[in-house]
């Protein structure tokens, strides 16, 4: 079952976090700080989580958002867990490209890519 | 025959960022439309103008409330210039040390300025650095 909150919507599948973006727009600085809380928390009571993050609202993403994502990173890591991102629109994962943030996340085409990635 | 849309100018002073981020890019949005601007373009200048206006307040005037930021536009159907003046003392760019690089890869901050240079035609700090000038050109070579 969906756990609402005000930006994200986590649900667990088959043992696999799903991580969907609420925000019909952006992912900006006006609200980057809570959906960090909010990513955090989804991880807070498990060990090596395997998460997916999905990408299918998201239009926009700035310099905030990516440092978010790579705290989100390292703490999926520090609790030994997998951490994919999947169905990004060509603009956002453009940035990733430009960022060379490709390098660091594991990025897929379809949340099916990403769970074939889990182990 | 249409008549091209007048050339768009706007001067504000922003003292809040929530506030001032939300007036300055529906404005901007809406005088890129008129001009013509496509999706791409109005993704690239929204983004750059949300990270000079968000630097601006947290770098620039490091939050202080009692600072504003100042911001000009200028647009018509060839480009859009931008001018983003903190109220801070300024700072080189050239210090900013190259996110892309392997030691910095996993830094979590300092991308805004590399954003705002990839997505933008022309960027300029005027010394001392707390001044931005960017530029959109709608018909790149």
């Amino acid at each position: 079952m969906a756990k609402p909150s005000s930006h994200i919507s986590v649900r667990k599948i088959d043992g696999v976090t799903r991580i969907d973006f609420l925000d019909r727009n952006i992912l900006d600085e006006l609200n980057i700080h809570q959906i960090g809380e909010e990513l955090l928390k989804s991880v807070e009571s498990e060990f090596r989580p395997k998460v997916i993050v999905v990408f299918t609202n998201v239009e926009h993403m700035s310099s905030a958002a990516y440092g978010t994502f790579m705290k989100f990173n390292e703490r999926v890591k520090s609790r030994d867990g997998q951490l994919r991102l999947c169905e990004l629109k060509p603009r956002v994962y453009e940035g990733f490209v430009i960022t060379k943030l490709n390098r660091i996340f594991s990025i897929h085409e379809s949340w099916a890519a990403a769970l074939d990635t889990l182990t | 025959m249409t008549t091209p849309a007048p050339l768009f100018h706007c001067d504000h002073t922003l003292c809040e960022l929530r506030t001032g981020l939300e007036l300055v890019q529906d404005e901007v949005a809406a005088a890129l439309a008129a001009h013509g601007y496509e999706d791409g373009a109005m993704f690239a200048i929204r983004l750059a103008l949300e990270e000079a206006i968000v630097n601006g307040f947290r770098h620039g005037n490091r939050s202080d409330p009692t600072k504003c930021v100042f911001f000009r536009a200028t647009i018509d159907s060839v480009s859009a210039e931008f001018e983003i003046e903190d109220q801070g003392p300024g700072f080189d760019p050239r210090m900013i040390p190259d996110p892309t690089e392997d030691d910095n890869l996993e830094i979590p901050s300092g991308r805004g300025v590399m954003l705002i240079k990839a997505y933008m035609t022309e960027v300029e700090y005027v010394r001392p650095g707390n001044k931005l000038r960017m530029r959109y050109a709608k018909l790149r070579a």
